[in-house]
Formats: C-alpha cells, structure tokens, sequence
C-alpha cells in the first residue's frame, strides 16, 4: 500500500470512530426529553397551573408500550412527552391530572395517603379524597410523589372493570375513559431541582415492575425545577 | 528498620553517635506528643460522633486505630527526616556507603511486635463487635448478640412501649425512601424518623422492593435492606440531635436522593409525637398489611379484592400477569 493509501484508510478510520462517539454523546447521553415552563406564564402572587395526564401507552414514543406522564404546554396547550417541569419558587402550584390508566396496586398501600398537598386532600372528579385504599379497590392508577417536599398524591384511575378494559390506545390520551384529580401544593422557596416520581411498580414486562418506565425521566419518574 | 541496622552499626563502632538511640529518643517524644493531640484534641470530632452508643463505639475504635497507627506513621516521618539531615552526601564525598547487613535482633523485634499489633487488633475488634450487640451492623433476622429485652417476633414487638424499654422501629426500604413502621406504637408507618433519647433502639431492617442499605450516619448504624429479610440492628440514644440517614446501596434512578433527616426527643415529646401522628395517619394505618418482621406486596392474600376485580385472579400468583417476570 502506498504512503498515501495508508494515511487516507487511516484517516477515515479515526473519524469513524471520533464521528461514532459525537453521534453516542449527542444522541445517548444530551438527548433528553424537553422541560414545560410555568414560569412566565405565571402573574407574581398568582397561582401556576399545571396539566398533566396519564397515558397508558407511549405511541408517541420508541417505547409504545410503556406508561407515561405528558405535560401540557401552557402556551400551546399541546401535551408534550416529558416530565421536566419548571416553576417559580415559592408559587401555589394548582395541578390537574387526567388520569387515563387503569388501576393497578401500590406496592405499599402506605402512599395511599396524600400528603403535601393544601390540606393534605386530592379532589377526584371534584370530590375531597384523604386516602384511597388501592389494594382493597380498584382505585389508584400511579401517583405524584416529591420526596423532597413530603408530596404524596395517589393518582385516582377510573375504577370500573369496564372502564379499565377500554382505555384510550393513542397517546396522548384525548378521550376514554379517566379521572379528573385536582390538588394543589405550594412550590418551595428554595431554588433547585426536585424530583418526583410514580410509586406504583407499573413498568409491565419487567422484573417485579420497577424497570423501564419507572426508572426512565419522561415517562414515570421527572424533575421539578424550582426557578429563583 | 533494615537501615536502621545500617545507620547505627558502622558509626557507633567509629565512635561516633548513636544514629538509633538518637531516632529513639525523637519518635518516643513525637509519637506520644501525637497520640496525645490526637486522642484528646481531634478524638472527640472523629465520625461518627457519639448521638448513639453504636456511633460512640465506632469512634472509639476508630481512635483506638489512630492512636495506634500515629506512632507508626511519625516513625516513617522521623527516620526519613533524620537520614536526608544526617546521611546526607557532603561536597567532595564519593566513597561507597557502608556495606548492608542483616540483624537478627532487630527482625524478630519487627516481627514480633508488627504480629502483636495485628493479633490485638483482632482481639480488640471481635470485643467491639460482639459487646456492644453487633456495633450498630445488621445482625441478620436471628441476631445473636443481643441486648436485654430486645423483641424478636413479630408478636412481642407489637407488645405496646412503655419509655425504658426497648424500642422497635421496622425501617421499610422502598425506591426511593425509607418509611418508619412503630410496632409498639399502633403500628403506624410514617416517613418520618423520630427516636427517644436514652433508649435502646432495635431496628428491623427490610424491603420491599430491591436492596437498600439502612445507613443512620450519627446512630452508627448500618444495615442492608433486603426483600424478604428482617436485619436487625442496635443503637442506644444518648443525647438529642439529628439523624443523617441515607440510602447506602445503589437501588436505581435516584438512589442519590434517597436520604432523609431523623431526630432524637426526648421521651415526653416522643410519646406526644407518637400519640398524634398516630391518630393523624390512624385512616392510613388501617389499610396497611398486619405487621410482620417482612412483607411480600406480590402476595395474592392482600391483594385479593382489587385482582378479582381486574379479573386477575392469581392464575400466575401474583400482582403481574404471569408472563411478567418477578423475584423468586
Ligand atoms: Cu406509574
Ligand atoms: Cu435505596
């Protein structure tokens, strides 16, 4: 091989490989799900308000199968395939969630228990809830926990067996049948990153559940940023 | 050591001076002005300091090992200092140095007291762990250094608390928080950690999930959590304060923000936390499995009413449809 040959095939070799590690970087590692501000559309001494719903199926996704959370924009009031969140510290933060999944049981029917909210109650389809018993009912879907604040609110799903036989199949879900839980909970003051998660084992085709959904941001886990 | 040999021999045999009694006499004098600084100025703020008597004993091993190993370390420092001011190469010096030899006396002296270090370590370390029950680590679901009146089933740790007694926390490892059940108590479960002072404290350490590690950094308490398996642990309170306890087994997504903050009361104000923190979560508490030293969330028993209403009547047994892996 020429002198020539032999530093081209080289040449192309190393940028396979330094083009190969750019691509794992930016596709792998920086690729992540999108975070919804609440900040600027929240007035000073206004309450934010938060939509978010539960989706038994990720269509949108590579990962059609899994269940997830998706945030709607407060501009476009498009839902968005995340669980990245932003609002200013120290706000009332009035949360919506549609529930659309079907019940499933809490591992530990502790966290039946909504806490951290305002008065420590959930409104399901506009009815004041405490606790729901999931392993006694069929009656929690997920739930909305920030460890940091002390936030726990299990997440009503429809309690029929009809109804959880006939789920919405696209996601988002924009009809079938669901829940409409509100509460509301005051942000922190202090600036940072606080993340939440969903309690219920619902990563299905996994050992004992707690893989894929529930171990993946944008799906059942997320991050609420607190802005200064 | 062995140069040591090599210092002392030819220049004492010249008439010079006694490079090792001269050695001698520094380290003695820095080893113990060491020992001294560190046993009575530093010993005190060593980790993990001294809110349980756990914590006390792991601090004083741990100072034990510092005043054991100062003198050591200075030895190292002295002779190294020593030979670079003493033996250094002068202008004009290009002679070979003298000739190494062995030294029989000063091998067996090496030998016998580096063995004797060793050897009482491990005396003093097995005492450690077995006087004061375990030293804060997870004994495992059948302890065997135990201290009077700990309650080892089920049924006596239901046995209601009364303040003097032994006190059972059941710490519940969960992705990703550590909940607190208080059998004594009413049998609440809460996420909160709040201990009386001056009371022997059992920990029943499990799961119910993956593995966790209990670790209540100022207690001096460790404990794996494992599903399915009760490990118990013993701490004494003895003064008030606050309680680090974090997560010490990487468990999945935020493993790092597994941590919470515990306290210790007095017992007056324990009871009163207890008394209405039971009567704040009583709704909550009811629907909680009966107590038990472990606990199987997949199992069909509980799950019962809610499956049949699914349809899914434990055909696969469990909580998954059963081509859903689960643990064994
Ligand atoms: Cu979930
Ligand atoms: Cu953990």
């Amino acid at each position: 091989m020429s002198l020539p040959v032999r530093v081209g095939t080289l040449l192309v070799a190393f940028l396979a490989v330094v083009g190969g590690a750019i691509f794992v970087v930016i596709h792998y590692l920086l690729a992540g799900p999108p975070t919804v501000d609440f900040t600027s559309q929240a007035a000073p001494g206004q309450p934010v308000h938060i939509v978010l719903q539960e989706a038994p199926q990720t269509t949108v996704s590579d990962r059609p199968d899994w269940v997830s959370y998706f945030i709607q924009d407060p501009a476009s009031h498009q839902w968005v395939h995340t669980t990245l969140f932003k609002v200013p510290a120290g706000s009332m933060i009035d949360v919506t969630v549609l529930g659309y999944d079907g019940c499933t049981p809490l591992r530990n029917p502790f966290w039946g228990k909504i806490s951290g909210t305002v008065g420590n109650v959930e409104y399901v389809n506009g009815k004041p809830t405490q606790v729901l018993n999931s392993w006694g009912e069929c009656s929690v879907a997920h739930t909305f926990s920030i460890p940091g604040i002390g936030l726990n609110v299990p997440i009503a799903s429809p309690t029929t067996l009809a109804a959880n036989n006939n789920l919405c199949g696209t996601s988002p879900c924009t009809s079938g049948p669901h829940t409409t839980v509100t509460f509301s909970f005051k942000a922190p003051a202090t600036p940072g990153s606080y993340f939440w998660q969903c309690r219920i084992p619902c990563g299905l085709g996994f050992l004992d559940g707690f893989g894929g959904p529930m171990q993946t941001i944008g799906y059942m886990t997320g991050e609420m940023e607190v802005a200064g | 050591m062995a140069a040591e040999t090599q210092a002392a021999t030819p220049a004492a045999k010249a008439g010079g001076p006694n490079h090792g009694l001269r050695i001698f006499l520094i380290w003695i004098v820095l080893a113990l002005a060491a020992d001294l600084v560190l046993w009575f100025v530093l010993g005190p703020h060593i980790p993990p300091g001294r809110l349980g008597s756990a914590a006390q004993g792991q601090q004083f091993d741990n100072n034990v090992m510092i005043a054991m190993s100062a003198p050591v370390l200075v030895l190292v420092l002295v002779y190294f200092t020593y030979a670079i001011v003493v033996w250094r190469r002068r202008p004009g010096d290009d002679a070979d140095g003298p000739p190494l030899h062995g030294h029989s006396r000063i091998q067996a002296l090496w030998i016998t007291v580096t063995s004797v270090m060793v050897l009482s370590l491990a005396a003093f370390g097995t005492y450690e762990l077995i006087v004061p029950y375990g030293a804060g680590g997870g004994e495992g679901p059948s302890p065997i250094w135990n201290p009077p009146g700990a309650e080892l089933t089920a049924a006596a740790q239901q046995r209601p608390w009364a303040p003097g007694h032994v006190l059972v926390v059941q710490v519940i490892g969960q992705q990703w928080r550590f909940t607190y059940r208080y059998p004594g108590l009413g049998g609440f479960e809460t996420t909160e950690l709040v201990l009386p002072v001056n009371t022997m404290i059992q920990f029943d350490v499990t799961s119910i999930d993956v593995i966790h590690s209990f670790w209540a950094y100022q207690l001096g308490v460790k404990a794996d959590a494992n599903p399915g398996v009760d490990n118990v642990a013993y701490t004494k309170t003895q003064h008030l304060g606050r309680v680090t306890v974090r997560c010490a087994e990487l468990c999945g997504l935020w493993h790092g923000a597994m941590f919470n903050y515990g306290k210790v009361v007095t017992v007056p104000q324990f009871q009163a936390w207890a008394s209405s923190t039971s009567v704040a979560l009583a709704d909550v508490t009811k629907l909680l499995p009966p107590y038990s030293t472990t606990y199987d969330p997949t199992e069909i028993a509980h799950l019962g009413p809610v499956l049949q209403k699914l349809g899914l009547t434990g055909a696969g047994g469990g909580y998954y449809p059963p081509q859903d892996p689960s643990q064994p």
